[in-house]
Parts: C-alpha cells; structure tokens; sequence
C-alpha cells in the first residue's frame, strides 16, 4: 500500500448522484496528472440502498482499487428504506457512514452530511471511540442545508466535493471547469458552482486541519482519457467495423449496449432492443450472414439464451462477436456485483462438440484491443468469438493516454467473398457455391471462404445440420468427419495466428527468476499484479500472470510459466476454481502444482489479500486469511 | 455500384430456377400439403420479377425447414422457433433482398411464439408462411399449439385439454400487416396470396394449412374449402380492424367444425419498420452490407469520440 495515494469514497444511496458526481471529481484528479481508477459497488434497486464510488488517485500506475480506502464522503441515503434499526435493511439513513467505517484506513478523514445524519445515530456508532483508536479526522458538516440554500438538495453532491478539495488542499479552478464543461444549464450551474465555493470556505474557516493526507502530485507525459471496461469494449467494436448490435438489457451488460446504440445510427449503423437474448444473438447471426458485422451480448442468465444461436453461428460458421458480462450468480445472484463464475459454461455452452474463441480481458486496455482482435478473428475464420468480462470491469473507469486509440480503423469482412472472386471459385455441377469446401489443399487453415445474399453466383444453404459444400443436409459418415475436423482445425489455425502474428494477450509480470508463481485471468489481473510488486518490494521472489486467452488456450505460455516455478496460486472470483479445472483440462496435468486463490463474496479482490494468502501459503500456515477468501490446497496437499 | 448484383436484376425468370439441381427429391410424404407451398412459391417468385439469388429463404425445423433444401434461392435453415430473428436482421443489413421465412405451426406459434409476436409488431418487411398441419409431424405426431380440442396423440392419451391458438386472430393483435389463410389444395389462391405478401410492404403473415396424410389423418385434405373472398356468404371490408377480427375469430372456429375459410383477412397500409427506422435515423438509407465493399467508405474511429473522456 502506497502513501502517497488517495482512495476516496463517496456514499448514499442509488438515486443520489453518486455516480455523476464520482465520474467529475476522478476527471479533476486525471487532469491534474494523477492515475485514477474507480470501482463502483451499488444495489440492485433503482433508490436508495448502499452505494459507494471509490477513486483512487495516485501520482504513479494504479492497476486495482486498492486496499480499503482513506477519505470517506458519507452523504447519506436520501431515499433510505425503514429507519428502524430493527427493519430488515436496518437503518439505511447512517449506512453511508456506518456501513464503510470497518474499510478506513488509519489516519483516514471521514467528513458526513450532518443533515440527513442524526447525532444520535452518531453516537450509536461510538464514532469518537473509534477515531479515536484509529487516528480518523472527523469532519461534520450540514451539507443538506448548503445545497438547499443555494440550489436543491441533490447538489450535496457537490458541497461535499468542496468540503474534499479544500481538506485535500487542492486547487480549485479545475472543479470549476469540469463543472463548466458538464451539461449542466446556467442557473443550475451557478448554484453548483456557489455551493463548492461556500463548502471550501467553510472548511478553511469552522475546521482545524489535524490531518495529514493531502493530494497525491502526478503529471502526466501526455493527454489522458478517462474510459471504462465497457466504453473500451464499445470503441474496439466501432474501430473494427462493428456497425450492428442486436440485444436486450441486463445489467452489467447494458453499459455496451447503450454506449454502442448512442453512437451507431450516427454512424450508419443499426441497434436492436428486442423481445429475449435468443433474439438478440439469432439476429446478430442474421446479419453477419447477410453481410454486416454484427455483435450482441448479455450478462449470466441472458447468455444462457443465447446458447442455441451460438451453436447454430459455430454450425453455420456465421462470424459473430458476443460479450457475456459476467455477475455473481447462480440464476439471479447477485445482479450488481462482480463475480468470474461463467467460465466454464462460455467455453461449453450449446450442444455438441464447441468451437468458438473466448477472450477474457485484464483491464480496459486489453477490453479495447482484445475486443478488435475478436471481431478480427471471428470474420477471418467464419466463428463466434466472445469477451468474457464482468461487471467490475464493465464499471470501472481509469485513465488511458488519448494517442492510444490514434489508429486505423478495421472494416474488412475477412473471408468473404466479392462477385468477381466468386466467378473464379468452385460450383457443383447445378451451379450452387460451395461455401463449406473441405478439401484440405484449398483449405488448409480450415476456412472456407463465403459468400453473402444477394451476390451473384453464391447461393447456397446455410443450415445447423451437417452438410455438404453446397450446404445440403448430410448424415454421410465421411462428410460428417471432413466438415467436423475442417471446423477443429479453424481453431488450431487461430492458437498459430495469436502465438504468431500478434502480440500475446498474456501479461506477464514480477520477478522472472521467481519460484513462486501467481497465475489468474480476466479482470483481477490487476489487484494480482500489485500484489506481486508489493511482495516483491518487500524481498520476496513471486512471478505473476494474467491469462486472457481463454479458448485456444495458449498452452505454450502456460506449460512454460508453470514449469518455471515449484507452486503456482490460481487466483479467481469463484467458489469453485474454474479457471484452475480449465488449465488442467488443456494440458491434462500440474493438478498436485495449482493452489487456488478464491472469492465469491460479490466484491473484487484487494491486493493485500493476495498478499496475505500468499503469506500463508509459503509459512505452510493452517490458518485461515483474515479475509473474506478461501484458499483450496494443490490436489494431493 | 453495388457489390449485390442479383438484386435489382431485370430478366425473364423460369420457375425452374428455383428447382435445386443436384438435390434428391424433397423428402416429405406422399400427399404432403409441404409440395403445395414449394410449388406456389416456384409459380409466384418468377411472377413478381425475383431472381433465386435476391431471394434469401430463412426457415425453421421441422418438415417445413427443409423448404430451403427443395427451393434453389440463398438459404438459411435456422433452429427450431428463431428463423424470424435471423431473417429480419438479414433484412435489416441489406433490405435489397427479398426476405422470405418459414416454419411450422409448433415452429412460429409455439416456440418461436414470442418472435411472432415482435416481428409483426414491428412490421419488418417480409413474408413469413406459417406450414400449419395442426401437428408436429417430423417428431411423429404429437399434439401442436394449433392441434384441435381433445386431440390424441401419444403425449395427450386422453386428449388435449388446451383450446387451440388462433394464428389469424394472434397475428392481427401483434401487428402484422397482411394476413392471409391459404391451403395447399387451393394452388392458385396460394400461388397468388404469395404473390402478394411479397409485394406487401411489411410483415405478410400467411397461415397456410399444409395437410399432413401422415399423423393428422383427420384434418383429411383442408377440402372443400371457401376462399372469403368469392363466396357470397362472407361480406367484410379487409381494411378494417374490427370486420377482419370477427371474420378471422370465425374462420378459426369454422376450421375445426370442418369447414376450410381461407383467403385475405386483413391489409394494412402502415410503413414497415425499416421505412419508420429510415425515417427516424436509425437505419442508413443504402443497405449497411454494401458499405463494407465500398472502398471510399469512411468509417468513424472512436479516437474522434473522445473529448467526453478528457
């Protein structure tokens, strides 16, 4: 855990402007040349309910949320259910201060809104005791009646930031023109502007500064965006041609769906809410098969819909890209909170033997490369690839240099065919196109190239029965045999594309001549890897690896990394080591060499946790972490 | 320049084109109501100026599916209950082409109840051609979501207790634009209604009664049959909403009482989606699958949708 950082905390309740406000303050610290990175946790209710927003700024690299925090906002839940304490969601006016005083750090700065906080609620809490012991700088200010007086009582909002900035010591213009640039109209920003004036005199002028956090300094080398997993997913499917999205809505998945369906009618594109999820991907197959580049996507249970035109894409070989936004489940689960349990059922969904390319990405850059390496991927050799996230990274925002998305944009339709290419290519004797030729000298790397509706001398039969080249039904033995190992073989022709003509979408990092490895996929790579720069800061020796090619699994990388050390730490967001099952089942072995790492409480890991258990690991303790994690022995220990 | 010359192609057109060369006879049964509907769709693309190659035949699974294999256009044979999905998406990409699909009973109003519904709410231009035998007849006669009242079959020993669904009666209530009942015994009245609903701008549902002499012995040969339209005995203006509605509510009784009221029930002249989407904005006016062969395309980068991130 770095000092020299800032983990600020916004809570209230959902419907409070928690998010609006969060997404400003993390621009102010971005343009003041910090790192930032945000993580939101929120109920699955429309208002009220406990809601925080971290930012963490930091004047070097931020990869994850961080360890607990160090200056909390309790704005209080407007919309608090049932004040009684003994109501099933208890007393939801104080949870904004009650429920995240066990994540403060010591000598944290804890500043609530004394209007919607009672003094006595206070006192039930023995606030004073507590800060006592963990050195906490308290600041109560009646942020309700300040934003009343100048505007509406939404705006404690911003009374709140004010009363940050100036305990924080930091420079005011910017607040100002962030606020400037937002949409907000004249008077309401007038008033917005005068209660973040009034908030920060106030605070130089009532409280005495006991405390010693102050804004972190940074500069950044170049212009920085600040983007989310899920705009980074959006914008790689803009830049590879994706003019098509077809879905319905679930969350953490609508963030996609709404970004894209905002852009693409500007862009000549189509976006279609429709009836279900089997919908949703049947038309996304429906249009790559008439010629557009298409995508859809959902979270857990909508996905599961989806397995029917999956495998009809696989069968059809139809390019199509799916996202599969993963929540904690099973079936409803819990709909707003992160979880990496989908794993397996994304590989194998839909019957029969699978064919599809899973990419799981570990931060909101590889979101936006992986996402046009799918749709690359997908029209090249005619198969479904699907993104595999969830919803941390959908909702967590961090700062990207601008001039990394300074590049050409990728519009090709791969291998398919135009009119005059198709004159030159095979016809049976009745003159239909044979679109699913299994000759394995003209289609060595399993593709075979096909043609759309509408062209001239192409037509032919798509079907999800086998078939022929010409796509007739077929139940021939040797047909069925050709076909089935022509589709396998796409998938051994993409493992040799990725290991040759791309740069890995492994992340490999820590100390190379380590013996202790840390390896996990997707979006905790980035509390994995500050958790092996922390060890390895404090004179251990730990290599880390973030995997994100799920399907072809990249065996040589792996094989390598595991046999490189004498234990590896499988570290995942699930109850029951998928991502472990899944290394074992590609290279059938180290069974007795893969320890799991393991969370399923509806929250992403924290470094230190990692930490901790690997600590554990190595002094061979029984003991079980302080944390809400499990550790799973090796097979055989 | 389009990169999609079939469409648009002005020429004479032999209905034999539509016949698939290489391609054994269709597989279906001896007497089989499915002959009728190839036979009118062969008689009725030529008519109406389509070419096999403008033509995509999107259908579902069952007997009906393997229409597409017996009629030489572009072809998409789907999964049971989705080829409305996969077909207006196909529209929507590129609306150059002629979207036809197909499916049986238990295909469109059972399982792929739900797309029916949407497909004709939204009015997609396209002809959807419901195969309806009153009987899952590929899975060997089981009771369908338009099989009669107390009908048998080895999944109902005692009979059906469900009232059957009323596929005129559903199509006008979600939407749909052209809504006609046909029957494979009436080839020219089929052939025409076919005719039409390509014509017609927007979702042509047509519920064609296909008898299958297999399973569904008794629903015998959809004979005699009255088209509503000649006989003296029915008198309602196909335009309006509530005369169609009494007149299909009666024609879906009559079936199951043994007499066979077929025809056109109700035309609507309400634009299709995607003229509605053109209109709003949300769909280009030149088909989307032609720009990916247009080289002087440009294509927005997400690098100019920044400034909100800065």
């Amino acid at each position: 855990m770095s000092d020299n950082e800032l983990i600020w905390r916004i809570a209230g309740g959902s419907g409070d402007g928690i998010d609006s406000t969060s997404q400003t303050f993390a621009k102010v610290l971005m343009r003041s040349g910090l790192d930032v990175f945000t993580h939101r946790h929120y109920p699955s209710r429309i208002r009220g309910g406990h809601t925080y927003v971290e930012i963490r700024a930091a004047g070097h690299e931020v990869q994850s949320r961080g360890d607990g925090y160090n200056f909390l906002l309790a704005l209080g839940d407007s919309f608090a259910r049932n004040p009684q304490e003994d109501a099933y969601y208890g007393n939801e006016e104080v949870k904004p201060l009650s429920e995240n005083l066990d994540d403060l750090r010591e000598g944290g700065i804890i500043v609530y809104d004394t209007g919607l906080i009672s003094e006595e609620d206070v006192e039930d809490l023995n606030l004073e005791e507590r800060a006592e012991e963990n050195d906490w700088h308290v600041f109560p200010m009646d942020l309700r009646s300040l934003a009343r007086e100048h505007g509406r009582e939404v705006m404690r909002n911003t009374a709140g930031v004010g009363v940050t900035a100036a305990l924080l010591g930091m420079d005011l213009d910017p607040f100002v023109e962030a606020m400037e640039d937002s949409k907000m109209s004249g008077d309401v920003l007038q008033a917005n502007l005068d209660i973040f004036q009034e908030a920060n005199d106030i605070v130089h002028e009532e409280f005495e500064f006991t405390h010693d956090l102050r804004i972190p300094e940074g500069e950044h080398e170049e212009e920085q965006a600040l983007l989310s997993g899920s705009n980074a997913i959006a914008y790689g499917s803009i830049d590879a041609g994706c003019r098509f999205i077809a879905g319905y809505p679930m969350t953490p998945w609508t963030d996609v769906f709404t970004i894209m369906s905002q852009h693409l009618p500007d862009m000549g594109g189509i976006s279609e809410q429709v009836e279900d999820e089997i919908a949703a991907a049947a038309l996304a197959v429906g249009a790559s098969h008439a010629g557009a580049k298409a995508m859809s996507g959902s979270s857990g249970g909508g996905f599961a819909l989806m397995s029917e035109p999956l495998g009809l894409a696989e069968m059809t070989e139809t390019p199509i890209v799916l996202l599969e936004s993963m929540r904690a489940g099973p079936s409803t689960g819990m709909p707003t909170k992160p979880e990496q349990a989908d794993l397996e059922f994304v590989l194998y969904t839909s019957q029969g033997d699978s064919s599809r390319v899973v990419f799981a990405p570990g931060n909101v850059e590889e979101a936006y490369e992986q996402t046009r390496l799918a749709f690359h991927i997908a029209y090249e050799y005619q198969i479904p690839a699907i993104i595999i996230y969830d919803q941390k990274l959908s909702g967590e925002n961090t700062n990207v240099p601008v001039s990394f998305f300074d590049r050409e944009p990728e519009p090709g339709l791969g291998s398919t065919l135009t009119e005059d290419e198709l004159a030159e290519a095979a016809h049976d004797a009745s003159g239909k196109f044979e679109r699913f030729q299994h000759d394995p000298d003209t289609t060595d790397n399993g593709v075979s190239p096909r043609s759309l509706p509408g062209q001239s001398g192409g037509r032919y039969l798509a079907t999800g029965n086998e078939h022929t080249p010409t796509g007739h039904i077929c139940e021939d033995a040797d047909n069925r045999v050709f076909q089935m190992e022509r589709r396998l073989q796409k998938l051994e022709s993409i493992r040799e594309e990725l290991e040759e003509e791309h740069e890995s979408n492994q992340t490999f990092f820590g100390d190379e001549s380590a013996d202790y490895g840390i390896i996990t996929w997707g979006s905790s790579q980035g509390a994995v890897e500050e958790a092996v720069e922390r060890l390895n800061d404090a004179g251990s020796s730990v290599k880390g690896l973030g995997v994100s090619d799920m399907m072809p699994f990249p065996e040589n990388e792996i094989t390598e990394f595991i046999e490189s050390v004498d234990e590896v730490m499988v570290v995942e967001m699930n109850a029951t080591a998928q991502f472990r099952g899944h290394i074992q089942k590609e290279l059938g072995r180290y069974g007795e060499k893969l320890t799991s790492l393991l969370k399923y409480n509806g929250n992403p890991f924290e470094p230190a946790e990692i930490v901790e258990s690997y600590e554990l690991r190595i002094e061979d303790s029984d003991e079980e972490p302080t944390a809400q994690v499990h550790i799973e022995p090796a097979a055989g220990d | 320049m389009s990169a999609f010359n079939a469409i648009g192609e002005e020429r004479d057109i032999d209905r034999e084109e539509f016949t698939a060369g290489n391609e054994p006879q269709p597989t279906w049964c001896p007497g089989c109501g499915d002959f009728g509907v190839l036979k009118a769709l062969k008689q009725a693309l030529p008519e109406v100026g389509r070419t096999p190659e403008e033509v995509l035949t999107v259908t579902g699974i069952g007997c009906s599916g393997k229409l597409n294999s017996y009629l030489d256009t572009y072809g998409f044979h789907t999964i049971h209950g989705r080829s409305l999905p996969v077909a207006r998406a196909a529209k929507l990409a590129n609306d150059g082409l002629e979207v036809i699909a197909a499916g049986g009973d238990g295909d469109g109003y059972g399982i792929g109840g739900n797309h029916f519904m949407h497909t004709a709410r939204e009015n997609h231009d396209m002809t959807y051609i419901v195969f309806n035998n009153e009987v899952f007849g590929l899975t060997k006669g089981q009771t369908s979501p338009t099989s009669p009242k107390g009908h048998k079959s080895k999944t109902t020993p005692h009979g059906n207790a469900k009232s059957p669904i009323r596929p005129l009666s559903l199509g006008l209530t979600s939407g749909a634009t052209y809504i006609a009942r046909t029957a494979a015994v009436n080839p020219n009245q089929a052939k025409e209604i076919i005719a039409e609903a390509i014509e017609h701008d927007g979702f042509a549902h047509i519920d064609f009664l296909t008898q299958c002499p297999t399973w569904n012995k008794d629903a015998r040969q959809y004979v005699p049959y009255v088209d509503v339209q000649e006989s003296d005995d029915y008198d309602f203006d196909i335009t309006d909403r509530e005369e169609a509605q009494d007149m299909m509510f009666e024609a879906e009784n009559a079936l199951h009482e043994g007499t066979v009221l077929t025809g056109r029930f109700f035309v609507d002249e309400r634009p299709s989606y995607q003229e509605q989407k053109k209109d709003l904005g949300e769909m280009p006016r030149e088909p989307l699958a032609e720009r990916y062969f247009d080289d002087d395309a440009e294509w927005e980068r997400s690098y100019d949708l920044l400034d909100r991130h800065k």
